[in-house]
């Protein structure tokens, strides 16, 4: 009886639809098994066009712009190619002051963080059991991706007239350069404490051990073992923190009181000064410094690590 | 090496020290959401949920979350289509400019935010002559989120290897049937945390959206922004603020559970 009643539900299991159409597939996918430049250009088709319509032609056409003006009088875009604005760059000293401050306070944020995640990451990797270690990742991820914008204004709160750095007797800095140093350092240490802490794990302890049996000391093992192998690591935390500080300005209007980055200048011009070939213009200076960043680090061999 | 115990104790205080650091601030946030004091004094005195209701009440709360949910959910729709496209290509095929390809998807994060914004902005307004709108906003987050879909997509096929799918072909499967019944089911917990870390992505992203969002157009981010300043509202933000920590935390936490159940399971 229930051999009987279970036979049907096993039948239906079975697919019937290779059996009907035989083991061959269809022509159109017969086609795309044999071709393998053909299921290539299918799968690359979609996404490059996106990429290259949508973000290569912006790139190019924020070159070209950077080399029009803008019409004083009826603020029109004047398509014809001039230099102007990069000379407006280049003697204008409140672009030069805000550059060299972008590139400072970027520097700053970076240098902060790679000392900061150096001992947490080796902790993390080398000191900690598996399990704390699991935990110790969560912990450190997890702020990653809660708002940027909520940590900005979290510090703004705890930065503030009353706020908790007052009351804890620490004082508070109050709003400005120093404020957006803290707030940036802090929004991108997770950045450079996990690539640092990769690249630890990637160290194999028995390396370690051997030194120590071969009799060098801890802070030997540390600089001539530990950090070559770190390298990688730490430039790919440090490109993350460079580039996020200098593409940011939001943190800088909300903690850094009355100063500016260059993101304000190119918002600025982009928006309210409607000067959008200025903006371009400005904007090739962060693009400026990460090529030349990028170019140069290029060797070490930590762009594959990212 | 060995390390000292007292070193090992410095170490140990540091890092559970700044870690303490690193959620301070957030924890803060929450407190004053329900701290009776507008100016947000620390300590606060009492406990109040004024605040909790003036958002709730708040038309411009509303407006400015369904807009963010639109977008999150459509330009992560259009990064997971894409970003699988890609991976599968990449992975499983050599071809000439792979490298390039590679260095592209991972370009509008790479660059500093505000390139990617006055790029994308010059490229609507000055080159295509297009006003701002809320597509434009979904079109620049689904370009930045495609890395995320990527990265984990191709880190699975890179787990998965072909021999399940070469196995499908052997047995007379075409490349659609392959596809939909050996390699889809495979990747649906990388679909699903890579998807989920796009949608947190997008819902607060802030900077490139300055620049690619129009007047009618205010993501959660840009209402915080507009109205941060404004002390009648900062204790409202704050409360907006806590949601956020909520939205963006839930879905990290959920995809990192997704990954590590399977790489578990594996």
């Amino acid at each position: 009886m229930s051999v009987t009643s279970r036979a049907p539900d096993a039948r239906n299991d079975q697919a019937p639809a290779p059996a009907l159409r035989g083991p061959v597939a269809r022509p159109g996918s017969r086609l795309l098994h044999r071709m393998v430049w053909l299921r290539l250009s299918l799968l690359l088709s979609a996404p490059l066009a996106w990429m290259l319509l949508v973000y290569v032609v912006a790139l190019v056409a924020l070159l070209i712009t950077s080399l029009w003006s803008v019409d004083s009088l009826s603020s029109e875009i004047d398509r014809s190619w001039t230099l102007e604005n990069f000379r407006t760059l280049l003697e204008n000293e409140v672009y030069r002051n805000v550059a060299l401050r972008t590139v400072g306070v970027a520097v700053a944020v970076t240098v902060i963080d790679v000392a900061i995640a150096l001992p947490i990451a080796f902790y993390m990797a080398k000191v900690a059991s598996p399990r704390a270690r699991r935990m110790l990742v969560v912990a450190v991820l997890t702020p990653l991706w809660a708002s940027y914008l909520v940590k900005v204004f979290s510090w703004r709160v705890v930065l503030s007239e009353g706020g908790l750095a007052e009351w804890s007797g620490l004082g508070s800095p109050g709003y400005g350069l120093t404020a957006v140093v803290i707030t940036q350092a802090y929004i991108w240490l997770p950045y450079v404490i996990l690539p640092i802490f990769a690249a630890l794990e990637r160290v194999p302890d028995s390396l370690l051990e051997a030194a120590g049996d071969l009799g060098a000391p801890t802070g030997m093992v540390l600089r001539s073992i530990v950090m070559p192998l770190l390298v990688p690591g730490i430039v790919a935390g440090a490109i993350f923190s460079f580039s996020l500080t200098m593409g940011d300005y939001i943190t800088v209007n909300i903690v850094g009181g009355a100063n500016q980055m260059l993101g304000n200048l190119i918002f600025i011009n982009a928006g309210a000064a409607n000067n959008l070939p200025l903006a371009a213009a400005i904007a090739m200076i962060p693009i400026a410094v990460m090529v030349v960043l990028l170019t140069a680090i290029r060797r070490t061999g930590a762009l594959e690590n990212m | 090496m060995t390390l000292s115990p007292l070193s090992r104790k410095v170490l140990a205080g540091l890092t559970f020290g700044v870690l303490a650091l690193i959620y301070l601030p957030l924890l803060v946030v929450v407190a004053n959401s329900v701290n009776p004091s507008q100016s947000m004094t620390w300590p606060p005195r009492g406990v109040t949920f004024e605040w909790w209701e003036r958002a709730a009440h708040s038309s411009g709360v509303r407006e400015a979350l369904v807009t963010s949910l639109q977008v999150a959910a459509i330009a992560t729709l259009l990064a997971l289509v894409l970003g699988t496209l890609l991976a599968l290509a990449l992975q499983r095929y050599s071809f000439f400019g792979k490298s390039s390809v590679n260095l592209l998807v991972i370009l509008p994060i790479a660059l500093p935010g505000v390139v990617t914004g006055i790029a994308l902005n010059n490229g609507f307004k000055g080159i295509l002559g297009v006003d701002l709108s809320i597509w434009t906003i979904v079109i620049a987050h689904a370009t930045f989120c495609i890395v995320t879909v990527f990265n984990n997509v191709q880190a699975r096929l890179r787990r998965l290897g072909t021999s399940l799918e070469e196995a499908s072909s052997d047995l007379g499967a075409g490349v659609f049937t392959t596809f939909r019944l050996v390699t889809l089911p495979q990747l649906r917990s990388a679909l699903l945390a890579g998807g989920m870390l796009a949608f947190a992505l997008s819902f607060d992203e802030i900077i490139v959206t300055t620049f690619t969002a129009g007047n009618g157009a205010n993501t959660l981010p840009i209402w915080i922004l507009n109205n941060m300043f404004r002390p009648n509202q900062a204790p409202v933000v704050n409360v907006v603020a806590v949601v956020l920590i909520v939205f963006s935390i839930l879905p990290v936490w959920l995809a990192q559970r997704l990954s590590s159940d399977v790489e578990a399971a594996h």
